[in-house]
């Protein structure tokens, strides 16, 4: 069995330090599984334009579509956002308006974040944790803050040990049975409202 | 009447022409329904539909004035609704005011219902609009007793209770008005719609097919597994939204500032795009006739389709030049439909056929389609 990852990048630059520690919370990831992964990361820097139609039209455009679908398969989700203005892009949360609303119920979600000084380093946990709490996903304790000079840093607080302390915990709560709720599509017959149709008072 | 009915709905949107800045007054637009219905007539259409609205900037808050009052200027258009708010109105009201549009217009009329989607009319009319599905379910069911049974006894969550009440008049030749039920998200409003063996309609335009078809699946399950029929018998109308010229460019370049400036999708996907994603259709009257025979392979053979033609700001006299061009197409379009439609799907629903079968049955209510 393969287990799919999708890494959401929400850098609107590119290059984009935000694309590159996307990657690298995704390799450390797929090391941390046991299982076959396949990784998938979506940067949604090129879907910009499909995303504002969304949010007028009320549908995503096929190549949207294709993300949406990718992250309702996925067995969990690596988020990765700049800081812009003390929270995440614009862009980021209009992604996420236009995802269904259970879409991430009990969905395994790492958050990590870039900005530009280490001031910033609370959004992930002021910003982006509400915003999945709102969603009912099940996020990993850590989160991972990178800003300018944890590119070059060393040692037991360095970039990479969180990286890799992230990715254990992802790997083991994929290996337990989550939160037990899943978004579900199907059509339940038996809500008390759909008997009263059939079996009026 | 043919296997398959055609026919035009209309939001009654008042909106300002994008090419011109000039905003139609509620009194042209109010004229202007009556004219397209009657050229829909003249073209050979069998059903002109109205929208329900009370709010600005919409015109029919009135529904079965504005179709009696098209009704006494035309021989056989079904005059219909798109739709008829179950939720806000009173059922006893629906039951009252459509029956006595059946008896004006000889039977030419048929309902669809829907919750409304603008909120602030549930306040307005005393109702909680997180009931809105419960609303729909009793109100429906306390219209039909309304128009099966000649005394009422009733009580239900929402409305007064009704103690030995005879709604009046009753339904023309003892016959309730078919209704639709319009939904293109709610699985409660396609089990309401199986189970009764009623129509159920996909407006089939803001959207990709792909939204519309698992409900249309389902209503044909529910519908079979209640007994009225096969899935393939299941009733099913569908919307559809075009603009045609005889050159197909020319279609693309006049309806653009129209569809750039439209409520609903305006300012957002491209005309291109949203063309080839959702059921809109921009180009020659082929490219229409292609495009609307093909919903019948997503969504099965089906009996009504509905095109909405008159919104976003487009003049009357464009409108009937549409018109026009449907006409032409009409012929082929239905003659197709008619060519690939198997003998078991059954037809689309008129009074005349519901009367006939009613009387086959001795069951008044209980007639399918």
């Amino acid at each position: 069995m393969t287990t799919k990852i999708v890494a959401i990048s929400a850098g609107l630059g590119d290059p984009s330090t935000t694309r590159m520690l996307a990657d690298r919370i995704a390799a450390a990831s797929a090391n941390a599984i046991d299982d076959n992964t396949s990784i998938e990361v979506v940067n949604l820097r090129e879907f910009a334009h499909e995303i504002t139609d969304a949010a007028l039209a009320g549908f995503a455009a096929p190549g949207l579509q294709h993300v949406y679908d990718l992250v309702g398969a996925a067995d969990a989700l690596i988020v990765v956002a700049p800081t812009f203005k003390a929270s995440y892009p614009g862009l980021f949360k209009s992604f996420i308006d236009a995802l269904d609303n259970d879409a991430l119920t009990g969905k395994i979600v790492l958050l990590a974040a870039t900005g530009g000084t280490a001031r910033h380093s609370l959004v992930i946990d002021y910003a982006l944790r509400p915003l999945f709490a709102y969603l009912q996903a099940v996020v990993i304790p850590t989160g991972i803050f990178a800003s300018g000079h944890d590119w070059g840093s060393s040692g037991e607080t360095a970039l990479q040990s969180r990286i890799e302390r992230a990715a254990a915990e992802l790997a083991s709560l994929l290996g337990g049975n989550g939160s037990g709720r899943s978004a579900d599509d199907e059509i339940d017959l038996f809500s008390p409202t759909m008997l009263s149709i059939s079996q009026p008072q | 009447m043919s296997t398959m009915q055609f026919g035009v709905m209309s939001v009654g949107d008042i909106t300002t022409d994008p090419t011109n800045g000039t905003t139609p007054t509620e009194n042209d637009r109010i004229k202007a329904a009556v004219a397209i219905a009657k050229k829909s007539e003249d073209i050979g259409l069998d059903v002109f539909a109205t929208g329900e609205h009370h709010n600005p900037p919409f015109h029919p808050s009135s529904p079965t004035t504005l179709l009696a009052y098209i009704g006494a200027q035309t021989e056989k258009l079904i005059l219909s609704t798109s739709t008829t708010l179950i939720t806000t109105n009173d059922p006893v009201k629906i039951a009252e005011d459509y029956a006595t549009l059946q008896h004006l217009v000889d039977g030419r009329m048929d309902l669809m219902l829907g919750r409304g989607n603008t909120a602030p009319v549930y306040p307005w009319f005393g109702k909680d609009m997180s009931k809105a599905i419960e609303l729909t379910i009793e109100n429906y069911q306390l219209l039909r007793m309304l128009w099966s049974e000649p005394v009422v006894n009733w009580e239900g969550q929402f409305r007064t209770p009704l103690q030995g009440f005879t709604s009046t008049p009753a339904p023309l030749d003892g016959v309730a008005p078919f209704v639709w039920h319009g939904s293109i998200r709610t699985p409660e409003v396609a089990e309401l719609a199986a189970f009764h063996g009623d129509g159920y309609f996909a407006n089939n335009i803001f959207w990709p097919k792909e939204h519309y078809i698992r409900l249309i699946n389902f209503y044909r399950q529910r519908f079979a597994h209640y007994g009225h029929g096969t899935p393939e018998q299941a009733i099913v109308g569908l919307g559809g939204q075009f603009f045609m010229r005889k050159n197909s460019q020319d279609a693309i370049n006049e309806f653009r500032p129209y569809f750039d400036n439209a409520p609903v999708y305006g300012h957002g996907p491209s005309l291109e795009d949203f063309s080839s994603q959702t059921p809109l259709t921009v180009g020659s009257p082929q490219q229409v006739l292609e495009r609307t025979l093909a919903f019948a392979d997503y969504f099965g053979d089906y009996q009504r389709q509905m095109f909405l033609i008159d919104h976003a700001g487009l003049p009357l006299k464009t409108v009937l030049e549409q018109l026009d061009l449907l006409g032409e197409i009409l012929p082929t379009m239905r003659a197709e439909f008619d060519a690939r439609r198997p003998a078991n799907v059954p037809d689309a629903p008129t009074h005349a056929a519901r009367v006939e079968a009613s009387a086959q049955a001795n069951e008044p209510m209980e007639v399918t389609a």
